[in-house]
């Protein structure tokens, strides 16, 4: 073994060369839209990082998945997963059991409200739309995290990363969508209680805004880039989704292996500030 | 490549990524209002015309294109 002249001594938990962060690790990710989505910056970079990666996609999204997959230093398998679909969550189950056996960890980065939920008239939006972003956006997190356990256990144990926007306070425009946030966070953490046990960890991102495909259909986002540029004391880049993807990939790794239930803000500081 | 010819693979996936009748892609159809098309189509149909024609299209340069001559403006200025 290759060892540099004068270097430390051989800690036991130090190996070298380094391996790969996430060599061997088989990982589902959900919400690869286009080439600026979050989640497509955590495959690409998990591809690197020496993972093995199955993307899905759901209804009209499904396509363009598939296509944005092509782009991926290596294309990965697209499969079709609506979340309010339980069948297509016992299908993706079955397929990644005869793929691999096991799974590693999910990157949950699904979220959807109806238009009435989002850009003002929070008093107005009708439960029925309500419900079906609380559905998509939180209770999802459980169906994901339920529908793959078996397949963590199998593995020895698990990481369920989900992408979150700060829920403790209310924001401009996203209305229902925050709510729903709420809810996701606070799941997270009964998902947590309930699946320490099985060594199945599942956190949260709490990122800063970003220009992706799903923003751009909540109306104001422009404007909050521009608050958090200049509050957060690391400054804020809206375009560049590498940092929350970066933060993903810890959490997915075995880097975190003693944190469950927690919320990282990756927001350039911005929560921390008061004005 | 002519124009003509290009207009004819930009219409083949016009088509193939709206899922609209051929004879409805022409000049001055607008995408939503004519071709049905909403974002997330018109997402799809950009990466379509970036594949089929080996280009690269920012975003910036699409801002305000609403119809189908437009679009192909933008395309063909690429070629």
């Amino acid at each position: 073994m290759h060892r540099p002249a004068g270097g430390p001594p051989c800690w036991p938990l130090v190996t070298w060369p380094p391996m790969a962060l996430l060599a061997g690790k088989r990982l589902l990710v959900t919400g690869v839209l286009t080439d600026d989505s979050i989640a497509y910056s955590v495959a690409a970079l998990a591809q690197k990082e020496g993972a093995e990666v199955v993307l899905t996609g759901a209804g009209r999204g499904l396509s363009l998945t598939k296509r944005v997959a092509q782009h991926l230093p290596t294309p990965p398998p697209v499969l079709e997963l609506d979340v309010t679909v339980p069948l297509q969550v016992a299908n993706v189950a079955e397929d990644l059991k005869e793929r691999w056996g096991a799974l590693d960890g999910v990157l949950h980065s699904i979220g959807f409200a109806p238009q009435s939920c989002l850009g003002g008239g929070f008093l107005d939006a009708p439960w029925e739309d309500v419900q079906v972003a609380l559905q998509v956006s939180a209770y999802s997190l459980k169906v994901l995290t339920a529908g793959f356990l078996p397949l963590m256990q199998a593995a020895g144990g698990g990481s369920v990363v989900g992408l979150d926007f700060d829920a403790a306070v209310a924001w401009p425009f996203y209305d229902w969508m925050g709510v729903a946030k709420a809810a996701l966070e606070s799941t997270a953490r009964y998902l947590a209680r309930d699946l320490g046990q099985h060594r199945v960890r599942v956190n949260l991102i709490s990122a800063g805004p970003l220009r992706t495909v799903a923003a751009k259909a909540i109306p104001g986002t422009a404007a909050l880039e521009e608050v958090w540029g200049e509050r957060a004391p690391l400054g804020w880049d809206a375009s560049d989704a590498s940092s929350v993807a970066k933060a993903c990939l810890a959490l997915l790794s075995d880097l975190f292996p003693a944190t469950t239930g927690e919320i990282i803000h990756v927001d350039g500081g911005f929560h921390a500030m008061g004005a | 490549m002519g124009p003509e010819e290009s207009f004819e693979q930009f219409k083949e996936c016009a088509v193939e990524v709206l899922q609209v009748d051929p004879a409805k892609v022409v000049p001055e159809a607008r995408f939503a209002e004519d071709l049905d098309a909403d974002s997330l189509d018109l997402v799809e149909l950009v990466m379509a015309l970036e594949e089929r024609f080996g280009i690269d299209v920012p975003e910036s340069e699409l801002e305000g294109v609403e119809t189908v001559e437009q679009a192909f403006k933008v395309v063909s200025s690429k070629l």
